[in-house]
């Protein structure tokens, strides 16, 4: 039995009742795969495709011309190289400052552990889009600007309560049966993390980067703001200055959109499940 | 003092195992034991206080400066009391752009909750491959990255060789054949729209089918027996259940859509003529952009400040749920 019966009348009668709900969900899958569908397939036309009168479905000459252009494109190694240089560093000092204050939070009691749970969720909402004025002050006054040790340390901070808090939710997971056996068989404790808890966490530790990679691998308000010159940028003002860099040429820049897309993409659709999950337990659930 | 629970059984097995000597004299181990967990949460807490807090802090000191041009490159800092506020309270400007960010969110979060919670109930209604199916095509669109999105949008509604005028030509609206539609103010806030409600509609819809997996079936079946219909079931099953979910949901839209700074900025840049401009936006181009840096930050302050409201609300409504949790 279905939980949801809303047109139940519909849905057991006529052939249209029965067929509406599967119809609609084509269609919806077709309004929201478009755009992604539409993205590669700009791509991959050759561009008298892409500029006709009418539109090419199907990219049926598919050509690498427009990826190549967008490869070859002034500075896209140094946007590639600071995205990765930047998301990299960041979600790696996030995961070793995190995993420890969520072992506290998991596995101690004491005093003041709510409220450092209630900044760190706080903390998760805050407004960084509205905050960028005074970290480009702070960041000239300390002559910072167009670097990367900058940005690091604001995206580390950025991604660290959401780590904090779904690290939690893993850490308590783990059972504390094991970590107290291990204790009684003569571990100390930091050995029975290393040895126990640690390679237990590990899926966790995983998704929880991953979730901080693509938050930081979309950032954009924040190096749009401290670092003017390209030299410095992050590949998604690289994309989104796409009309300076490939003029109104819009193959190159759906390869080039493409390109910055498919690690997310590919990433998230593996991790879907543990998307909801996650989000419900770092988000939603706190 | 809550301290020692755990914290004193995790401690005693040491000394009772081991590694000989004399037992390490208990007061003072204990005062080590408690201070652990500070020690774990301080790097956290001292960088989201430095990185975070003091930003804030500084956010705040900046609003009250008069902060331009001139003053940036001499490094005098000129205090000058409330003016950058009254300034901006007292500006039709201000309240305009405020009017427009809440009409804006307002819509927004409107259509991401309605659409979202009807693809929601459709999932669950859905056979397997159907259900996967538009399971996929929602993925795809919350996953694709925002700035990505931007320039996908911008090319479907491109003036000359864009789908969508494509479209909607062929459907017969011959007046829609080469729109620009970055050219006015609904039709940009339109395209914004568009874009923002295809990326959230996912997290609504796929957290809502979830949501409605957890209500027992016998409630349904209660409410058969009792002889309610499907509206009725939807109205005193399935709402009530899912109350709280919507509720902390829409504040949650409600939040992101409010600030969100990347789609509105990166469609249009605020154009046409500022017309575009949400809250977000306005202090970026005040402060940043005219260089009017302590009017930004004043505006970023107000900003700040609705948003911790709706924030705080949201966080209680989540703590009343999660109360025994935390």
């Amino acid at each position: 039995m279905k939980p949801f019966a809303l047109n139940r009348r519909a849905g057991s009668g006529s052939l249209l009742g029965r067929v509406w709900p599967g119809a609609t969900a084509v269609v919806l899958f077709v309004v929201f795969a478009f755009p992604v569908y539409w993205m590669f397939a700009t791509a991959f036309k050759p561009t008298p495709d892409i500029v006709g009168e009418t539109p090419v479905w199907f990219p049926t000459s598919p050509t690498f011309d427009h990826f190549t252009k967008a490869v070859d494109a002034d500075g896209f190694w140094t946007f590639v190289g600071n995205s990765f240089t930047v998301t990299l560093i960041a979600v790696g000092l996030s995961l070793v400052i995190a995993l420890l204050a969520s072992f506290a939070v998991a596995r101690m009691r004491f005093k003041g552990r709510k409220s450092f749970i209630l900044v760190m969720m706080m903390a998760q909402m805050a407004p960084w889009e509205v905050m960028t004025i005074a970290y480009y002050m702070i960041v000239r006054d300390a002559d910072m600007l167009n670097s990367l040790p900058p940005l690091i340390a604001i995206y580390t901070v950025m991604v660290l309560p959401f780590t904090v808090l779904t690290l939690r939710g893993y850490v308590a997971a783990v059972p504390k049966e094991l970590e107290e056996s291990a204790m009684v068989d003569g571990c100390t404790r930091v050995q029975a993390f290393r040895k126990v808890i640690f390679p237990l966490l590990a899926p966790g530790l995983m998704a929880t980067s991953l979730f901080g990679f693509i938050t930081v691998w979309n950032e954009f308000p924040m190096v749009l703001i401290l670092n003017k010159d390209p030299g410095s940028q992050t590949l998604p003002l690289w994309i989104t200055g796409f009309r300076t860099t490939f003029g109104d040429d819009w193959g190159a820049t759906m390869a080039a959109s493409s390109i910055f897309a498919v690690p997310i993409l590919v990433l998230f659709v593996i991790l879907q499940r543990k998307a909801v999950g996650g989000l419900t337990s770092g988000a939603v659930k706190g | 003092m809550s301290a020692q629970t755990e914290e004193a059984t995790a401690a005693r097995p040491t000394p009772a195992t081991g590694k000989g000597g004399a037992p390490p004299p208990g007061a003072s181990r204990t005062r080590a034991a408690r201070g652990v967990p500070y020690l774990l949460i301080l790097p956290t807490a001292a960088l989201t206080v430095l990185l975070l807090g003091w930003t804030m802090v500084k956010n705040g000191l900046l609003s009250f400066q008069n902060l331009n041009r001139r003053q940036l490159i001499r490094h005098v800092t000129e205090w000058t009391g409330l003016d950058n506020y009254t300034n901006a309270l007292g500006s039709s400007e201000f309240w305009g752009v405020t009017g427009r960010s809440v009409v804006f969110t307002a819509a927004n979060v409107a259509l991401i909750m309605v659409v979202g919670c009807l693809v929601g109930l459709l999932l669950a209604r859905l056979g397997t491959k159907t259900r996967l199916l538009l399971s996929l095509g929602l993925v795809l669109a919350w996953a694709m990255p925002v700035v990505a999105a931007t320039t996908v949008f911008q090319w479907l509604f491109d003036q000359r060789y864009g789908v969508v005028n494509y479209l909607l030509d062929r459907a017969g609206w011959h007046d829609m054949a080469g729109y620009n539609w970055t050219s006015g103010r609904l039709s940009t806030f339109f395209v914004i729209t568009v874009l923002i409600v295809w990326q959230s509609i996912p997290f609504v819809a796929i957290n809502l089918y979830a949501a409605t997996t957890t209500i027992p079936k016998e409630l349904y079946e209660a409410a058969s027996l009792d002889g309610a219909g499907t509206w009725k079931k939807f109205t005193s099953v399935t709402f009530p259940f899912l109350k709280p979910f919507f509720l902390a949901t829409t504040f949650l839209e409600v939040i992101w859509v409010f600030k969100a700074f990347t789609q509105v900025f990166a469609i249009n840049e605020g154009g046409p003529d500022r017309l575009t401009e949400t809250l977000p936006v306005y202090a970026f181009t005040e402060g940043i952009g005219s260089q009017h840096f302590g009017m930004g930050a004043a505006i970023s302050i107000l900003t700040i400040v609705m948003l911790l409201a709706l924030t705080a609300y949201y966080l209680r409504l989540v703590l009343k749920q999660e109360e025994d949790e935390l």
